[in-house]
């Protein structure tokens, strides 16, 4: 029964949370615990939007080697970010209500990435190849754009505009934890009312049609719901671009079906696994605290040239 | 012919703007002008043209090798592996000659380089935008490695430095290794036809009385030496190696003997360019040179990618 084994996936997400919180527990005990509660929920909403979202963007996209940030998802919020300090100034961009900032940014972020991924992937999976380079490359621009907008901001808006520009789960910003828990909230429950549909989109655009599928407006709606996952965890943290990787295709290999109701909640498990263990172990065990991220790109690397190698082209 | 005029002429205008912009001027009186000219201006506008010249040229050998014409030595995890040989020899061994340096990075480059070759025979062949793909994989794989590395030695700031092509810390004496890549290019133009051969695959050259290994071998070893010469003294430059090559054969077609030179001097030309641009834009500060070029090269290759291939002549 494969669904059964997302009961052990959530099991082992508790006990990480609760060695995570508990470990080494000395005085002030309240203290400790609200700075660990708050550094673990970023690490939950992280982990498992970017899982959810890959495994949406996969899905649509008709590929298991893509995730948002391999095509510049990320790049883009980044880039986004920058234009906002760069054109608002840095006491304007600060003194906006961050919470109404946060939803502007994701807007944004959805309209331009509906706008860039809509018409790359309206190509389809024919020319797969082409569509990863473009982002790719297009990421590249995007950064190189950004850093080139922050060579110009005066030192301390450049400060502002580095916090996100950068993947860390060292600093966390306590305000955006709760807008985030509630995008990322709202888009699960989407994602997983979306589940049935999403079944059928996985056929290919041809069949899902035939099945009475509104697919091309489907597709730019799941790809709003990734900008919108995306835009979390990349404001949460940075930009991670392999994690999503890792959690889909795990997610893929101990879960061997179709059905996206069983998928979506596994690999938002996952993603959440791999950062919660993968920085209990860095920061309590090793005692290193920013590496983690590079530990995620060296080995998410490894799988997605493995993954590219291994598919044969037909 | 209007075509090389036009090339020489502009080549001579920026050689002109580059010597003249800086932050003293020439003509106030203040400093002795032929003397900031050689100790500051010439090294600066020697080092941007034989980095560009070096790189495109190292990009012709780049995509003959490997029958590409989207890879090049930036985007191959050739910079990365030469950042790795840097850094591991100035942990080991931080009182070094810079030579010794370089020949340990040129090694590590020439390494990397072999790495993608070894990679690249598993790359179907089917499809030519998958290799590019691969390469900007296994280049972040490595620069993974060598971020690991930094933090936990505290030379971030190291890498940032060799990663991001700057010339605003050439001066006399600080540059002087990058005329090994005049003396390569110089090499190159001898064995330009066997190059050319080179390019028709493996099966051909034998044929027509190549030794092919042999040939490859020089071509990388000219490949590697100018990439870590240059990450050793500026740092690394993406995408040069990409576009001057291709721009160039979509004009003249694919005579590499007859094109060498045009190559060359257009690669140089670009990066005196962008260069001079990032000196400008923020009047009296610089913005480094690879941050102008990368958002001009990306640009470019994303038209690559899409343009018609144009007919081939020459």
């Amino acid at each position: 029964m494969v669904k059964t084994r997302l009961i052990p996936l959530a099991l082992l997400l508790a006990a990480l949370c609760a060695l995570f919180l508990l470990w080494n527990l000395r005085a002030p005990v309240s203290f400790i615990l609200s700075l660990r509660f708050e550094k673990l929920a970023a690490l939950l909403l992280v982990g498992a939007a970017t899982g959810v979202a890959t495994l949406l963007f996969q899905t649509v996209a008709q590929t298991r080697l893509l995730t948002p940030g391999i095509v510049g998802f990320d790049a883009l919020f980044v880039f986004l970010q920058t234009t906002l300090v760069f054109t608002l100034g840095g006491i304007g961009y600060v003194t906006l209500p961050p919470f109404a900032a946060f939803l502007a940014e994701a807007a944004i972020l959805i309209v331009a990435a509906v706008a860039l991924f809509g018409i790359v992937l309206r190509k389809g999976a024919s020319d797969l190849v082409r569509v990863v380079l473009t982002g790719v490359i297009f990421g590249i621009l995007l950064r190189g754009l950004a850093s080139f907008m922050q060579r110009i901001l005066d030192p301390s808006e450049f400060a502002i505009v580095q916090q996100a520009s950068f993947a860390s789960f060292a600093s966390v910003e306590a305000d955006q934890l709760g807008v985030a828990a509630l995008i990322l909230g709202a888009c699960v429950v989407l994602a997983m009312a979306l589940a049935s549909r999403l079944d059928v989109a996985a056929l290919g655009r041809d069949t899902a049609r035939s099945l009475g599928l509104h697919y091309d407006r489907f597709v730019l709606a799941v790809l709003a719901l990734v900008a919108a996952l995306v835009a979390v965890s990349t404001a949460l943290v940075g930009p991670i671009t392999f994690l999503g990787l890792l959690a889909a295709s795990l997610a893929h290999a101990l879960l061997p079906t179709h059905r996206h109701a069983l998928l979506i909640p596994a690999s938002g498990l996952i993603g959440a696994i791999i950062l919660v263990a993968g920085q209990f172990i860095f920061e309590r065990v090793l005692a290193m605290s920013s590496t983690l991220a590079v530990l995620i790109e060296f080995l998410g690397g490894l799988l997605f040239l493995m993954l590219i190698l291994r598919r044969r082209t037909t | 012919m209007t075509l090389r005029l036009g090339i020489l002429a502009g080549l001579l205008a920026l050689v002109m703007a580059s010597l003249s912009i800086g932050a003293a001027s020439l003509w106030s009186g203040d400093f002795d002008a032929a003397w900031l000219i050689a100790v500051s201006r010439f090294p600066r506008t020697a080092a941007a043209l034989l980095t560009g010249a070096g790189l495109a040229l190292a990009g012709v050998i780049m995509q003959q090798s490997v029958q590409n014409r989207l890879v090049e030595p930036g985007l191959t995890g050739t910079p990365e592996a030469a950042t790795l040989g840097l850094l591991a020899i100035t942990l080991i061994a931080p009182g070094t000659a810079v030579i010794g340096k370089m020949s340990v990075a040129a090694a590590s480059a020439l390494a990397g380089t072999f790495g993608f070759l070894a990679l690249s025979r598993f790359v179907p062949r089917q499809d030519p935008m998958l290799l590019p793909l691969v390469g900007i994989i296994y280049g972040g794989i490595l620069g993974a490695v060598g971020l690991w590395f930094a933090w936990t030695t505290d030379l971030l700031q190291f890498v940032g430095i060799a990663m991001l092509g700057d010339f605003s810390g050439v001066m006399q004496g600080r540059y002087e290794l990058l005329w090994i890549i005049a003396a390569l290019s110089a090499l190159l133009f001898l064995i330009a036809d066997r190059i050319t051969i080179l390019g028709l695959g493996e099966d051909y050259a034998r044929s027509l009385g190549l030794n092919y290994y042999q040939t490859q071998m020089l071509g990388l070893v000219i490949v590697a030496v100018t990439v870590a010469v240059v990450v050793v003294t500026v740092g690394a430059m993406p995408f040069v190696g990409l576009i001057v090559p291709n721009l160039i054969s979509r004009w003249r077609g694919d005579n590499i003997r007859a094109n060498l030179w045009i190559v060359a001097l257009s690669g140089g030309a670009l990066v005196l360019a962008s260069d001079v641009v990032g000196r400008v834009v923020r009047y009296p500060y610089e913005i480094p040179a690879a941050t102008i070029f990368a958002v001009f090269g990306a640009a470019v290759f994303l038209w690559l990618l899409y343009a018609p291939a144009r007919r081939q002549h020459g």
